[in-house]
């Protein structure tokens, strides 16, 4: 638990990638199994583990603390566990701190009564960090800044695998992960692939450059719409069905209607929509049906999914990982004559004569309300990662607006000294005056020359602070370039933008030309 | 006979604390006729008295920070002063060289006005003594119960081990310049850390003194003359250069901040700090209570910081307590 702990704690206050991934690297490999296995399971949020910590920590509290204290310690920390943590008192009769594993196996044999009496000894055999660190590791999700993806890479680099490797086995492995990281040490066969449907990484795209566009002879390219969804993976075989984002999550909870539905033996690679009578929903519907543990009845009428696949990595057991694109595009093709379940179909390949003819569609996308288009090679086998060469991804020209730079905060890591996030504002009136309201954040866009030009304007005119944010005086124009403008009832300004970045620094213009909050919404149906 | 009320001698008001037999202030937040000074720091050490009763370390320091000072008498630790009515004597309060507690006889009755003091041992200035009394006046920067520092070596430790993890990275770490710098310096070495330790211009005068005061601290050269980067070098700074253009210099620099406060994650995070090391030169909760206590003082006033979660500990143990919520106290500067 020390060592997990002290993991967990430098985890949280370390911001740079690399330097994440050294910590958790040594942690793997100091660490004996089975605990580092089940510290993996709590980083990719795994645990085999239901702890009611809320109600367990009113029920300790109650009678460990005075109230009045603990009150104001919550108010001054801000958070309960926290709290809960620093405040507990020393005891002598403490014991050695327990191990991760000891607590798992202990918690698999509690009742629900037992619960309390566990938590209160192993907080008394621990430290701050560690009383902090095991409440938590009970809480579920330890949020400590490492995606599933990135504490699975740490460990792949700490054995000198490749990440995909440990994705192809993962959901066939489960805690405390001993076969798997014996096979990493090479003290064992590698683990069998599962019976159950396992995440394939997933082939990414490149943005498409001018010269790539340039160089291209559209013959060995295939061409398709890109949607406006999220990307997912169907694997399923023998009865059972998984639904994986693109970090390999399984959100199959949350789409009950497609688990259902899609019962063949295939892994097939596709985009989550929310259709309504053949017509693509906006992004902001599918939005409603993300991250949900229940999914009411309502929301499947409301909400309707729907996958539109394209491309095949698996059918009836077969790799077609090595096939080249059209092959497994004619597979894709059978292979949906013969069961294409409901809630699917597929996405168009689509037939153009010219460059010329495949560029004036591409103009037309926002039009549309489409994202853009993909421009598969032909040739291409299915390859892990985002490989060059092979896809591009050609978004629609972005749409931009003139709003007056109304706050500045810094940014991390290499920019931690730099004034790098920006509040940008549009005009709108209120009570008969012209005043500014906040439209979206900005953190890229400009290049380093511009950041130390923007980071010096923004401290030569500061006119207020609020913590680490400074308000500036609403001079200087930013020209934001972003993808859409959607309604949005979290924001006071009633809207919010896809993807904003800045494009260029209006030095020149001056605010009161600024556009307004009304020529933002006329975007908003235009961008579809 | 009953004692009169400590009120009727010893006055809080808007300007601080006014001892009407001795005719002076304690710690005044404006310009006085007559003040005692616990200790140097700029919130309790203020300019433009006539006169100036302190330690010898106190009046040098006040010299470097305000310029020429009035009237200054210097009054070394444990010597009684006889003030018109009153004796004053000073005892050390543990909190940053020369920092002292303010003893006060009056008709048989005793008060200790205990500025800021801490209980563990600080290798750049002498111990607190516990000095039993009828009222003790005590800060309560940390008066929660959430606030117990940890041990300082463990802090240092983790200060070194992560200059070995990341040796390719400036480690630049936030002190307040007097008292605290002096001590995570000598804290340092006495880890056996013996390279340069380099300094933000702002540290330079109070280090010099420390180091005028016999206290070794080694090489501390001005970052600002180093030769290059500075990769995997200690650089001590005010907190407000943390993160800031003058932090450009350095090889990708990894901010620390040497305070009690780091003890809340909330508190690091704001301040965009990698390495929070828990270093307090106040008492932390179960010191301030084993000092109150250990006082065997029947009534204790509380002059700032989370004052009302120690007037509610005290009030449980039968102990008279009262906030007097001074102006112009700055405890986030800890």
């Amino acid at each position: 638990m020390k060592a997990f702990s002290q993991l967990l704690d430098r985890l949280t206050y370390t911001p740079a990638r690399n330097a994440k991934l050294m910590l958790m690297r040594n942690y793997f490999l100091a660490t004996p199994d089975p605990d580092r296995g089940y510290a993996l399971a709590a980083l990719t949020n795994g645990l085999p583990i239901s702890f009611p910590l809320r109600r367990v920590l009113t029920e300790i509290g109650a009678s460990r603390f005075d109230p009045e204290l603990f009150r104001m310690s919550r108010d001054d920390v801000g958070d309960t566990a926290e709290t809960v943590a620093l405040i507990w008192p020393v005891t002598e009769a403490g014991g050695d701190a327990p191990r991760l594993s000891e607590i798992v196996a202990a918690l698999s044999k509690a009742g629900r009564g037992g619960h309390a009496a566990l938590l209160t000894q192993w907080l008394d055999r621990l430290d701050a960090t560690g009383r902090w660190a095991l409440l938590k590791f009970l809480g579920g999700a330890p949020r400590v800044g490492v995606s599933a993806r990135l504490a699975k890479q740490a460990v792949a680099d700490a054995f000198g695998k490749s990440v995909d490797d440990i994705e192809e086995l993962w959901h066939g492995v489960a805690p405390p992960y001993t076969e798997l990281f014996a096979w990493l040490e090479q003290k064992a066969g590698r683990p069998p692939l599962a019976a159950t449907p396992i995440f394939r990484p997933l082939m990414l795209a490149h943005p498409l450059e001018e010269a790539d566009w340039q160089a291209m002879n559209l013959d060995d390219f295939a061409a398709e719409w890109k949607w406006d969804g999220i990307r997912i993976q169907v694997a399923a075989k023998g009865g059972a069905t998984r639904l994986f984002s693109r970090t390999g999550d399984d959100i199959g909870q949350s789409f009950p209607e497609l688990v259902d539905q899609f019962k063949f033996d295939a892994v097939l690679d596709g985009e989550l929509l929310v259709v309504r009578n053949g017509e693509v929903a906006p992004f902001s519907d599918l939005q409603q049906r993300l991250n949900r543990k229940t999914v009411t009845r309502a929301m499947l009428t409301k909400y309707p999914v729907h996958v539109r696949f394209y491309d095949a990595l698996e059918i009836g057991g077969e790799d077609l990982r090595g096939l080249p694109f059209t092959d497994r595009r004619g597979r894709l093709e059978k292979w949906r004559r013969q069961f294409g379940p409901a809630h699917s179909d597929l996405s168009e390949v689509l037939s153009f004569a010219s460059k010329e003819e495949l560029k004036s569609r591409w103009e037309a996308t926002r039009e549309e309300g489409i994202e853009g288009l993909m421009l598969k090679r032909r040739t291409s086998p299915y390859l892990a990662g985002r490989p060059k060469g092979h896809w591009y991804k050609w978004k629609r020209a972005a749409l931009t607006a003139d709003c007056v730079l109304l706050y500045a905060q810094k940014g991390s890591g290499k920019r931690s000294s730099f004034y790098s996030d920006y509040t940008f504002g549009a005009w709108t009136e209120k009570d008969g005056q012209a005043v500014l309201v906040p439209v979206g954040k900005a953190y890229s866009g400009f290049t380093d020359e511009e950041l130390v030009q923007l980071d010096r304007f923004v401290r030569q005119n500061t006119i207020d602070r609020f913590g680490p944010v400074r308000s500036v005086t609403p001079k200087l124009v930013l020209e934001i370039a972003f993808d859409a403008i959607q309604p949005s009832t979290r924001h006071k300004s009633g809207i919010a933008m896809r993807f904003p970045r800045v494009s260029r620094i209006r030095w020149d213009k001056p605010a009161n030309e600024a556009d307004t909050l009304e020529t933002l919404k006329g975007l908003m149906s235009a961008a579809g | 006979m009953a004692s009169p009320p400590f009120e009727s001698w010893l006055r809080p008001g808007p300007s601080g604390l006014y001892c009407a037999p001795g005719d002076f202030f304690i710690d005044p937040a404006g310009p006085a006729p007559r003040a005692v000074i616990t200790h140097g720091h700029s919130d309790h050490a203020r300019a433009g008295h006539a006169a100036v009763l302190a330690t010898a370390e106190t009046l040098a320091i006040m010299r470097l920070r305000l310029g020429e000072l009035g009237q200054a008498q210097a009054l070394a630790y444990g010597e009684p002063l006889t003030v018109k009515d009153v004796t004053v004597t000073l005892v050390p309060a543990g909190h940053i060289l020369g920092s002292a507690q303010i003893v006060i006889d009056y008709r048989g009755q005793r008060a200790v006005i205990s500025g800021d003091y801490k209980r563990r041992a600080d290798p750049t200035c002498d111990p607190f003594e516990l000095v039993p009394c009828d009222l003790f006046v005590t800060e309560a920067t940390f008066g929660l119960p959430v606030y117990r520092h940890e041990p300082d070596w463990a802090e240092v430790q983790k200060l070194l081990a992560s200059l070995a993890d990341f040796p390719e990275r400036t480690h630049q770490i936030g002190v307040y310049g007097l008292g605290k710098c002096q001590r995570l310096i000598k804290l340092i070495r006495q880890a056996g850390y013996d390279r340069p330790i380099w300094l933000h211009g702002a540290l330079r005068s109070m280090t010099d003194y420390y180091v005028s005061r016999g206290i070794d601290l080694g090489d501390v050269p001005n970052a600002a003359d180093a030769p290059g980067k500075l990769a995997g070098e200690i650089v001590l700074s005010p907190p407000s250069a943390l993160g800031d253009r003058w932090s450009r210099r350095f090889a990708d620099p990894l901010s620390g901040f040497a305070s009690g406060w780091m003890r809340i994650r909330g508190r690091v995070r704001q301040r965009g700090v990698e390495l929070p090391l828990i270093i307090s030169d106040h008492c932390d909760w179960p010191e301030l209570i084993r000092t109150v206590t250990g006082t065997g003082a029947r009534e204790v006033w509380v002059t700032h910081g989370r004052e009302e979660a120690l007037v509610h500990e005290l009030s449980k143990r039968q102990i008279v307590a009262r906030a007097l919520r001074l102006v112009g106290r700055e405890d986030d500067a800890e």
